[in-house]
């Protein structure tokens, strides 16, 4: 039996060895997720993010057990970054989820951003569609800090929550230009912290300042340590929730998010079928003596090895 | 492509002593792996159930407590139940060596005492799941 | 305070420390303390200069207690020698402390094992493979009973490591008194109670930060006025430098939780001179001699000027930093044991140069498993050799006035002090916890030492260097293998003997004080009396305070 009729009948070791096929980029994938494709799309998206120390994971664990509570099957993806020198990663989101290991209603799956093929969003889209064949109905993906990684996957997710928490003084982490554009949700954490009015009102002036169409992203207040306010967060999602699906935006975002992932697919492909015929390192030694020679300039050597190796 | 090792720290029974744990957990990442660290505190079913969602290669686990005895062989023996049997179990901690050959038997690869070299450890992953 | 040297010192560099150095080399161009502190050829006045006798050092016993928190020290009495032990069921535990007391040590101190520690009874699906491993297994006041089987309470002082379970454990020993007539104004003795370090480094923490707090502060204020000479609390850093920390990090961090457990006693109502009088501390003693000593001596000058300034403490005795000192296990290796003896007599020496008030010294074989009754003997004889032969039990504060020393001392401070700082900035020791703060530093200073280790840069004899083929061998203590089995039926036995209705009576009102404000201290004593559980008491406070879950610090 495939992995893919495995993951449809539940089977968590098989929706595991595929997420690492996915992130290995082993050939062996495509096959199952042509299988499984089929039967997801349906799932929701939701993702978490915000800088180092403002409560994401904490927010994570109490919104898993909401959901499961409500009677869904929850799959989160917690992305942390890989050392850029050594490639390793040491991931510790899960010490913060651990007491839902052994819910047979919730998968967690650690990923290190290491070098993807395609980037997080595609490892990221290929995973969210594992975790639905598996049978979550709602997938998490949390991830640390304000950048690139951040910026692709809100434009996957369906709902985006930033948490941000009150900086010393009247500075919030992570505020930082365009970083309210990603958000539909604003989580203001550690609310009993004394400066929690002037993070509001800083959060409150930048997204007066980048409105972003009919939704105003609701500013709710947490106090995660103490459980308070998740069921008001749950709530502004929910709305944010009915609102994309009611004015046809969510439809729009799946629309776009299903053709950058085909085009992504259609470029692993010629990718493909291209690298078996670059030319390796022995090959173009002597092209590079001829360029450091001045008998030859890159672009024209690129261009007759295309036309000859690449594209005959 | 060489596949990226996955492996996961986990330190079961009450023993909160986590120095050791989190000291091989960076010197594994320092050699490109990706460790999954699941905290202290944790039953052999939690452990069990985050080794098989991680899809890890590897189970390291860490007690000082002296109940490494009764708890790591139930962990090896969960993994099992899970189709987990190609996964490499290594434990480390306060370990008498007479307790040593018993954990062998019940499916630990290997014991890494006080004074072991972190490089040890990354060597002998490395070797076992390649 | 001194003539001033400077000078002459430029001299001698440039004359005859450089012919020596081109002659002789320097084996060790990058000297300096483990925690940093780079270490010079020499010391001499100019290296004080500026330091006021009697303003930075004084007396002992007199304010700032740089030199001693007593006057005449261990001229009048040795410091207790109290050597940690516990492990199996009450009875074993009290053989093994009837014949400690017989071997002369002078003070108990208990070691529980985890389930007693993290509140599950020994019949808990959790407490499987760990009953009675770590320390004696108690359960019930009767366990509580056997423990202290023909000890006079009111004429030895005892020791309790502690800490989320900490109301229960001195309820029993209160309630043991009791039952005995000894007045519970003669007990002397400590719990540890110490709550934030669990968080920080040693993970026996039950509930959150708040409620955790709460127990604290109800602590302080029944033992102040039922136990007066009870020490409600030892902050600790000895485990904070088990987990990695160096000496500057060990010494602020503890510093940092003792000013959060006095700003949260005086939050809670209480005077400051009403608790602090009966706050201790316990401290590591670690291997670089000098490091140590001047550690010990910087924590008493640092908590006398912050009791005194910052929570204008009146008493004397609430800005005299007393301390028990252990030595350092994470500094033990599993490789050739018997030069563990060697090690902790050099710890030992630190922390009684530094004036320590009781002193643990670990066994040869703590790396490899609980001590043997030989190797626990060779471990309070160090303790005796030192007392006894080596005359620095004869005046206070030897190496004061070293010039290293003093020069160390102002460093250290001057280290610590820059981190207190900024865990003020944080909003105090628990949001430094709570934000990870803390823990990433010692997990920094621990793997930065692992690497030294391993690199060579740091040398431990015997394990990267000098070693030896010979087998590691030496005796090992095996915890009978009984002990979970009998525990289970003593508890099976306890339940059906006792009043139960008493016994659930106690356990709600437990409950309902912890939802409310009043002092937990009595019906968890009432409880005790009526037979309940460890674990029962646990879990109603675990139903109305939550468990802590921890912070990923990775």
């Amino acid at each position: 039996m495939g992995l893919a009729q495995k993951i449809f009948a539940h089977d968590t070791r098989a929706a595991s060895r595929l997420l690492s096929w996915i992130e290995d980029g082993d050939s062996r994938a495509s096959g199952e997720l042509r299988e499984i494709f089929p039967r997801t799309g349906a799932a929701y998206l939701l993702g978490i993010t915000g800088a180092p120390g403002a409560g994401k994971s904490t927010l994570t664990d109490l919104l898993i057990s909401l959901y499961r509570s409500r009677g869904l099957i929850v799959g989160v993806l917690a992305v942390d970054p890989s050392s850029p020198f050594t490639g390793g990663a040491v991931l510790g989101d899960r010490v913060r989820m651990q007491r839902h290991a052994t819910d047979a209603g919730v998968f967690i799956r650690s990923m290190a951003s290491r070098s993807w093929p395609g980037g997080l969003s595609r490892a990221a889209t290929e995973a969210v569609r594992v975790l639905e064949a598996w049978g979550c109905g709602l997938v998490i993906i949390e991830t640390v800090g304000v950048g690139q990684n951040e910026v692709e996957v809100s434009r996957l997710a369906c709902t985006t929550v930033l948490v941000c928490a009150p900086g010393a003084g009247d500075r919030v982490q992570a505020i930082k230009a365009g970083v309210t554009e990603i958000a539909d949700v604003i989580a203001l954490n550690k609310a009993d912290l004394a400066d929690v009015e002037h993070a509001a009102s800083a959060l409150e002036m930048t997204l007066a300042l980048h409105p972003r169409g009919e939704w105003r992203p609701p500013l709710v207040r947490t106090i995660a340590r103490d459980g308070m306010g998740v069921e008001e967060l749950a709530g502004a999602i929910d709305a944010h929730r009915r609102f994309i699906e009611g004015n046809g935006t969510l439809a729009e975002k799946k629309r776009e998010g299903l053709k950058d992932h085909l085009k992504e697919i259609i470029r692993r492909k010629l990718h493909e079928r291209i690298s078996g015929r670059l030319p390796s390192d022995g090959e173009l030694r002597s092209r590079v003596a001829e360029i450091q020679q001045g008998l030859a300039d890159p672009y024209t050597v690129a261009e007759e090895i295309a036309a000859k190796e690449i594209m005959p | 492509m060489s596949r990226t090792i996955r492996v996961l720290i986990a330190k079961p029974g009450l023993d909160g002593h986590d120095r050791g744990a989190i000291v091989v957990a960076h010197a594994l990442r320092e050699a490109g792996m990706e460790v999954i660290y699941t905290g202290i505190r944790q039953t052999p079913e939690q452990i069990a159930h985050a080794a098989v969602q991680e899809d890890v290669r590897a189970v390291g686990l860490s007690c000082l407590s002296g109940a490494h005895a009764k708890l790591f062989p139930k962990v090896v023996a969960l993994l099992r139940e899970k189709g987990g049997d190609d996964i490499l179990i290594f434990g480390g901690g306060i370990i008498p060596e007479e307790d040593i050959p018993a954990l062998k038997k019940a499916g630990i690869a290997e014991i890494f005492g006080p004074g072991t070299r972190t490089s040890a450890i990354v060597e002998f992953i490395q070797k076992s799941v390649c | 305070m001194c003539e001033d040297t400077g000078g002459a010192k430029r001299q001698w560099r440039e004359t005859a420390l450089k012919r020596a150095l081109e002659k002789l080399g320097d084996r060790s161009p990058a000297a300096a303390t483990p925690s940093g502190i780079p270490v010079d050829f020499l010391y001499d006045p100019s290296d004080i200069e500026g330091l006021s006798y009697l303003e930075e050092l004084g007396y002992p016993g007199d304010y700032p207690y740089t030199r001693g928190v007593q006057a005449t020290m261990y001229r009048s009495k040795p410091w207790t020698m109290r050597q940690y032990a516990g492990f199996g069921t009450a009875e074993e535990s009290n053989a093994r402390y009837r014949y400690l007391l017989a071997q002369g040590q002078t003070g108990l101190s208990v070691a529980f094992d985890l389930p007693t520690q993290i509140g599950y009874d020994s019949d808990d699906p959790l407490a499987e493979g760990e009953v009675g491993r770590v320390g004696v297994a108690i359960d019930s006041i009767e366990d509580m009973e056997l423990l202290f089987r023909e000890i006079p309470l009111d004429r030895i002082s005892t020791s309790m490591t502690i800490n989320s379970t900490a109301a229960i454990l001195i309820g029993m020993y209160l309630a043991v008194a009791d039952g005995r007539g000894t007045g519970r104004k003669l007990l002397r003795g400590t719990i540890q109670n110490d709550i934030l370090k669990e968080y920080i480094a040693r993970g026996t923490y039950i509930f959150p930060p708040r409620p955790s707090m709460r127990i604290v502060t109800d602590i302080f204020s029944f033992c102040g006025r039922e136990a007066p000479r009870w020490n409600t609390i030892s902050v600790s850093g000895y485990h904070i430098r088990e987990a990695g920390a160096t000496a500057v990090q060990e010494l602020a961090f503890t510093l940092a939780d003792g000013i959060a457990y006095v700003e949260a006693a005086v939050a809670a109502g209480l005077d400051v001179d009403a608790f602090a009088t009966r706050v201790s501390f316990f401290f590591n003693a670690h291997n670089a001699l000098f490091e140590e000593v001047a550690k010990f001596r910087a924590a008493r000058r640092m908590w006398a000027r912050i009791m005194r300034e910052r929570f204008r403490a009146k008493d004397p005795r609430s800005l005299a930093l007393r301390f028990h000192a252990q030595t350092a296990g994470c500094a033990l290796t599993a490789q050739q044991p018997d030069n563990n003896i060697v090690r902790v007599t050099i710890q030992a020496l630190a922390a009684v140069l530094g004036g320590a008030q009781s002193i643990h010294t670990n066994s040869r074989d703590e790396a490899l498993c609980l001590p043997t009754e030989e190797s626990v003997r060779i471990a309070l004889r160090t303790q005796q050799i030192i007392a006894e032969e080596s005359g620095v039990a004869d005046t206070a504060d030897p190496a004061g006035g070293s010039y290293f020393l003093e020069h160390l001392t102002d460093r250290l401070e001057r280290g610590a002090g820059d981190y207190l700082a900024k865990i003020d900035a944080m909003g105090g020791a628990l949001k430094a916890i709570e934000s990870g703060y803390l823990q990433r530093e010692i997990h920094a200073s621990a793997y930065a030492y692992q690497k030294s280790v391993e690199s060579g840069g740091r040398v431990i004899v015997g394990l990267n260097r000098h070693r030896s083929d010979e087998g590691d061998r030496c005796p090992l203590l095996r915890v009978a293998p009984g002990t979970e089995a009998a525990q289970r039926e003593r508890l099976a036995k306890l339940r059906a003997r006792r009043d139960g209705r008493a016994a659930a009576r106690t356990l709600a009102a437990v409950e309902t004080a912890a939802r409310g404000t009043e002092n937990l201290m009595p019906p968890i004593m009432e409880a005790v009396k009526a037979y309940a559980t460890v674990g029962e008491i646990c879990g109603r406070l675990r139903a109305v305070f939550g468990e802590h879950r921890p912070v990923s610090t990775l």
